[in-house]
């Protein structure tokens, strides 16, 4: 009986987290003109970093074996999924925050799990200008690339997509737990997101071998897009990697979500109100 | 005189307070300088003497540029988001209210702030990256002090920048909007994304002519002794924007504080 009542409570989950983020929607459409304007902003903010990519290549033809194109693909796979994962989860690096000022026991005792009012928190719309941005970035460079496509790229692709958005989701929530051990430490968590995000924009064998195996071995962003963008693409691995570690991908993010879920579910444990 | 200087030293002793923050930021930029430094190696390795920089002047570029973000507000500053926050919620009637002059009053501020993070945040990223590659540093006594004043020059000028964009709340309800338009340019002009020495043809021309290259770019070359013109002009060019912008900022005071209207009491 008690494993069919977790089982229904798990089930609600996508519902709750669904009326969340709707009422923060509704909240940030109430200003239409302004909510445009950010959003459009939010693609120029983002989209700078490949525009600096393209200002290099008014110098050079190609930059650590790969073309303008190739760099688009694996500038707009690193942006889609690292904005796929801020869009969704993003939000939980304020938990700082709320730990502070006490929200957090709010939350603590209303029907829906903290972890679903933290991802949900003050849901950004304007986040999807990453993603926006990103998939342009992708489609123009699709078109620029001349590539034997196969049904087993397509998939790799796409797959890659979602698996790299996880990995980077549960890099989020990684962070957010590590602010219950360190209040102040939120922009700590910004090295492995938004630098993991500025790091695989970029082929990674540039980097070095020690990098490689640090992004291979340690914190895998490695498999969020570059391994399955070089299968793609039909090039080496480096390290002397089987070409088909990029297929690893899900397997990653799986073991991701597993060790995230542990360090939340721990930093919720040891958790004392503030006490005001 | 007395009350801006006791402001700056509150200011300063506030920001003093947020230590673990000021940590996980100067690793967040340790990071991001590591990550500059593979792609610049790469880029100049292919290219040398790129936009008349050599390898160390683009790695020490690197560092200089992570160790200034903060410091300079590239990315926009706690002081000057507040005041805007304080125009778009009204409590800016309270600073209007003082026998103080606004403009000075937030200057004060961001400079406590500005001076706490150079001190704190400037250089560990620099520390790191001499210890890991070979950097230029400035030779002589002269030209140590040339760095400082263009360093604060551009502070001056990124305030003079963000006070604009802080006040433009007075005249749109949401200065939100202008606030990230001017991250953008931010971001693109100042060299925070690329050296503009990089940036090829006209783009290039345009670029080093924003006040935003007055913020990033020019206490860099400084510091690198690259600067075009020499020192001297590179200083001039910073204090011209900062005698536009200055008068700008106390026109936008003036013209919004009679456009005030208190209500209640």
């Amino acid at each position: 009986m008690a494993e069919s009542t977790s089982l229904r409570r798990a089930m609600a989950w996508p519902g709750q987290y669904r009326m969340l983020v709707m009422m923060w929607i509704r909240s940030s459409l109430a200003y239409p003109a302004s909510f445009a304007l950010t959003l459009v902003s939010t693609m120029l903010i983002t989209g700078t970093d490949f525009v600096a990519v393209v200002l290099m290549f008014s110098h050079i033809e190609s930059f650590g074996g790969f073309s303008l194109g190739e760099m688009g693909l694996l500038y707009g796979t690193a942006s889609m999924t690292l904005g796929l994962a801020d869009l969704a989860t993003g939000s939980i690096e304020r938990i700082g925050q709320r730990i502070r000022t006490g929200e957090l026991d709010v939350w603590l005792i209303r029907p829906v799990p903290a972890f679903i009012q933290a991802v949900a928190d003050n849901f950004a719309l304007r986040r999807l200008g990453r993603p926006f941005q990103a998939g342009l970035v992708l489609v123009i460079a699709l078109g620029h690339i001349e590539l034997d496509w196969t049904v087993a790229k397509g998939i790799v692709l796409v797959v890659s997509m979602l698996t790299g958005s996880i990995i980077f989701g549960a890099i989020f929530v990684l962070g957010a737990a590590f602010q219950f051990i360190s209040i102040d430490s939120a922009e700590l968590a910004n090295s492995f997101t938004y630098g993991g995000q500025q790091l695989t924009q970029y082929p990674l064998s540039i980097f070095g071998k020690d990098i490689v195996r640090a992004v291979t071995f340690i914190v895998p962003l490695a498999f969020v897009n570059y391994y399955p963008v070089l299968f793609v693409l039909g090039k080496p691995a480096p390290l002397g990697l089987p070409s088909w570690i990029g297929l690893l991908a899900p397997a990653v993010a799986v073991a991701m979500i597993a060790l995230a879920s542990v360090a939340w579910r721990g930093g919720l444990r040891r958790y004392r109100s503030t006490g005001s | 005189m007395e009350v801006y200087w006791a402001i700056a030293v509150r200011s300063f002793r506030r920001f003093s307070t947020y230590r673990i923050a000021t940590l996980s930021g100067a690793f967040t930029n340790t990071v991001f300088g590591f990550i500059f430094c593979g792609v610049y190696l790469t880029l100049w390795h292919t290219r040398p003497g790129l936009g008349g920089y050599d390898v160390s002047d683009a790695l020490t570029f690197v560092w200089l540029q992570q160790g200034l973000l903060a410091p300079v507000g590239i990315f926009g500053a706690t002081t000057t988001v507040e005041l805007g926050e304080r125009v778009r919620t009204g409590e800016i009637a309270v600073d209007l209210y003082r026998p103080t002059h606004l403009m000075l009053w937030w200057l004060s501020v961001d400079a406590g702030r500005a001076v706490f993070q150079l001190l704190a945040r400037g250089g560990a990223p620099l520390i790191v990256g001499a210890l890991v590659f070979d950097l230029n540093f400035p030779s002589s006594p002269m030209q140590w002090l040339a760095v400082a004043v263009a360093v604060a020059l551009g502070i001056l000028v990124s305030f003079g920048i963000r006070y604009l964009v802080a006040l433009s709340g007075f005249w749109i309800t949401d200065s939100r909007g202008v606030e990230s338009m001017a991250l953008v340019l931010s971001l693109f002009f100042s060299g925070a994304i690329l050296p503009l020495v990089v940036f090829p043809g006209w783009i290039g021309e345009v670029a080093r002519a924003t006040p935003w290259a007055a913020t990033l770019q020019v206490p860099i070359d400084v510091w690198l002794g690259r600067n075009p013109g020499g020192v001297g002009s590179a200083l001039a060019f910073q204090l011209v924007w900062i005698v536009v912008l200055g008068l700008a900022g106390r026109m936008a005071t003036v013209l919004a504080t009679r456009k005030v209207v208190i209500q209640g009491g």
